[in-house]
């Protein structure tokens, strides 16, 4: 059973309850099992059933009043077909054997030919919704730590660094930084304590594969931080989980503890000289504690302000000392990095963009979930051939990628490959891969307002570009949407975008008027309209 | 909050990371927000000027200074939940609830507490269920797909009996 947050929001915990009872009712030899997330989100919740030699059968949109049919189908050795979402005969963990479920049940799909897993190639979530994430022995039998084996007893730090390098692995927090040089920077500094960061704190509203990640297989995080820190010579780690995500924080908090009881963390681990210590700290609402050096105040216990870099956090982080920060996905593609090398990684993905990336689609278009895809894939792949268009027949006007920091991209240009630069050319970021979909039902005007009213509620109010900047924005957004603005309010609209682009002290300032300047591009007509009063 | 139950609390975190967070949001979850006379004796105990313990309780929006009511509405204000009628949502439940507000927090962070202390009416920037857009949460129960239509269904599973007004 499919029992991520979302899963149980859709009523997977009832279905659970339900499949448990019908159960007990029989003298049945099933395991009934919790499983993350597989990412069609919208066809929860999801059950998969593996019957000796048989398919692994996924159903969607199972309801408590199923549970009695399920179970008697499975008696009778098959499935409620009428149930069925799709087949998998076998599946590719990566860094382990290849699980070979078994065939049959020919009449229903297979995994591969349905539209929305077609074009998605999993690497991350290559576990997420086949293996029970609160037990690390599944995470074991799927070749889980066999790369951190490796790494501490067939290579040195650097050599696991090089193969980070080779990978082209750029973070996935949003800056798009080669993770491989990072590690060196703090690997290189000289001191006795260095710390490694995993940023859970996943602040982009409309992004949630991080949740998923963390919830669906939390091994595999630990796995990349242990390997991170070994390469780095850190020996102490925090996981910043944002307060928001406690089935997140919950299933780390086990994970950590079964791998400190399987010796995978604390002293001498695989009898080696290497010792590693790691902690979770949770968040407490705030979105600009995402950035690097607000979110290491935060753990020191002090109000989440950004500092001006340098000094980096390589240099002086957390209680200054040298620290290496990334983002939960970067840390969960070093595993397979390792165990397959990092030139069979580049091979994936585009030029400088190796890898897949875990976008999640939402808001209005029909079907909504987790996507992985390889970096470079079309924007209309993912929001026609997975998402299969807009809702009721309605005409898909725009995606807002990026969050909060990125822009809003036209139907026009849905050509544009999803990738670090090509998505900042037409004015947007990749951020961490959140992608909202509107339709033409959607205000443009509207959206932008939106999400100046958040960057101004979130500002921390330290630099004055952003703080008073972004007032006056949302003022004269305000003074647009009751159809009272004039040309010239336009044209401050657009002078003061630039001057807080410019002069803010953070990220969040410095991209803040982004949905601004992209809806002003592509959308001007939406604007114009409001010049005239209220449409 | 007894004295010792606040030992407690302090013992849990035994390492500088993520400490004083970490007792903040521990009392939070217990008492439901951070009382006055909690956060002197924390400040001693710590050796904190109070106004420290004051400056993180009101920069973080998961603390809160005042009680909050026996249930707490939750809106998500996310972009998928705007996109999908978040606001439509908001307006419903102060309805409902007998709430105001004015209208230029419409979508930044508001504090809605009932005159008889029952609910109160908060918004989140995201709850990481987008897909179930638009998504609120009453206490720790997340609700997906929410219709205003669907709202006094959702508030009678926490004992709501109708208009308050
Ligand atoms: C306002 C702001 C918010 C941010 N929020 C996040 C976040 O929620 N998660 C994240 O991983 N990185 C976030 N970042 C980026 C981090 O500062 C940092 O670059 C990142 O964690 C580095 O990890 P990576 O190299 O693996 O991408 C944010 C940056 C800014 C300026
Ligand atoms: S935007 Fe509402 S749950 Fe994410």
């Amino acid at each position: 059973m499919g029992l991520a947050t979302c899963g149980i929001a859709a009523g997977g915990d009832k279905v659970f309850a339900a499949l448990k009872n019908a159960l007990s009712q029989r003298n049945l030899q099933v395991l009934l099992t919790r499983t993350g997330c597989i990412g069609y989100c919208r066809e929860e919740p999801l059950v998969s059933i593996h019957l000796p030699g048989k398919s692994l059968i996924i159903l969607h949109r199972v309801a408590e009043t199923d549970a009695e049919k399920i179970v008697e189908a499975v008696a009778a050795e098959t499935v409620p077909q009428d149930l069925a979402l799709c087949r998998v005969e076998e599946w590719d963990p990566i860094v382990g054997e290849k699980l070979v479920f078994g065939t049959g049940f020919e009449d229903i799909p297979v995994y591969d030919e349905i539209p929305y897993f077609a074009p998605q190639r999993k690497i991350v979530l290559r576990d997420a919704g086949l293996i029970n994430p609160e037990e690390i022995e599944e995470y074991i039998a799927v070749g889980g730590y066999s790369a951190l084996h490796k790494a501490l007893t067939a290579m040195t730090p650097e050599e696991v660094i090089e193969e980070v390098i080779a990978s082209g692995l750029r973070g996935r927090g949003g800056g798009g930084f080669p993770t491989g040089m990072k590690w060196n920077f703090t690997k290189q500094e000289k001191s006795l304590q260095k710390y490694i960061i995993c940023n859970a704190d996943e602040g982009d509203p409309g992004a949630y594969m991080n949740r998923n990640e963390m919830e669906s297989d939390p091994h595999m995080i630990l796995e990349g931080m242990l390997i991170g820190a070994y390469a780095i010579g850190a020996r102490e780690g925090v996981i910043y989980v944002r307060a928001e995500y406690p089935l997140a924080i919950q299933r780390l908090t086990r994970a950590i503890a079964q791998a400190r009881d399987y010796g995978l963390i604390g002293k001498n681990i695989f009898g080696t000289d290497f010792s590693f210590e790691l902690t979770i700290a949770e968040g407490a609402g705030a979105f600009v504690c995402g950035e690097e050096t607000a979110l290491i105040a935060s753990i020191e216990g002090k109000t989440g302000r950004p500092r001006p870099r340098p000094p980096f956090p390589a240099q002086k982080g957390l209680w200054g000392m040298p620290t290496n920060i990334n983002n939960v996905e970067t840390w969960t593609n070093i595993p397979v990095i390792i165990q397959k090398g990092g030139a069979w990684f580049s091979r994936i993905g585009g030029e400088k963009n190796s890898g897949t990336k875990v976008f999640s689609l939402v808001g209005e278009v029909q079907r909504v979930g987790l996507v992985e895809v390889p970096l470079g894939t079309p924007i209309q792949t993912l929001v026609y051939d997975v998402g299969n268009g807009g809702i009721e027949g309605r005409k898909i006007k725009a995606v807002q990628t990026g969050g909060p920091s990125g822009g809003c991209i036209p139907a026009s240009l849905f050509d544009t490959p999803m990738d670090y630069e090509h998505l900042t050319a037409v004015g947007s970021i990749m951020g961490s891969g959140g992608v909202v979909v509107m339709d033409e039902l959607t205000s443009m005007v509207d959206t932008a307002r939106f999400f100046i009213g958040f960057t101004n509620e979130e500002s921390c109010g330290k630099c004055v570009p952003c703080r008073e900047g972004l007032k006056h924005m949302l003022m004269l957004l305000d003074k647009i949407l009751v159809g009272k603005a004039t040309e010239s309010d336009m044209a401050t609209l657009e002078e003061l975008s630039g001057v807080i682009k410019k002069t803010s002290l953070c990220g969040l300032g410095q991209t803040a008027p982004n949905p601004v300047l992209t809806t002003l591009k592509y959308f001007r007509n939406e604007y114009d309209a409001y010049l005239k009063g209220v449409p | 909050m007894e004295p010792q139950r606040l030992e407690e609390i302090i013992g849990r975190y035994p390492t500088p990371t993520g400490k004083i967070l970490g007792i903040l949001e521990h009392i939070q979850r217990e008492m439901g927000y951070l009382p006055k006379d909690v956060l002197k004796l924390l400040a001693k105990r710590l050796e904190l000027p109070l106004s420290e313990l004051y400056s993180i309780a009101t920069f973080y929006s998961f603390f809160t200074l005042e009680a909050l009511g026996r249930h707490v509405v939750t809106v998500c204000m996310g972009t998928a939940c705007h996109v999908k009628g978040a606001p439509e949502l908001v307006a419903s439940l102060k309805h409902h609830l007998g709430v105001e507000m004015d209208e230029t927090t419409r979508d930044g962070k508001f504090l809605l507490t009932t005159d008889d202390g029952e609910y109160t009416l908060t918004s989140a920037r995201c709850f990481g269920a987008c897909s179930m857009a638009p998504v609120l949460r009453v206490d720790n129960k997340i609700f997906g797909y929410v219709t205003p239509e669907r709202i006094p269904s959702i508030l009678k599973q926490f004992g709501w009996e109708g208009n308050h007004h």
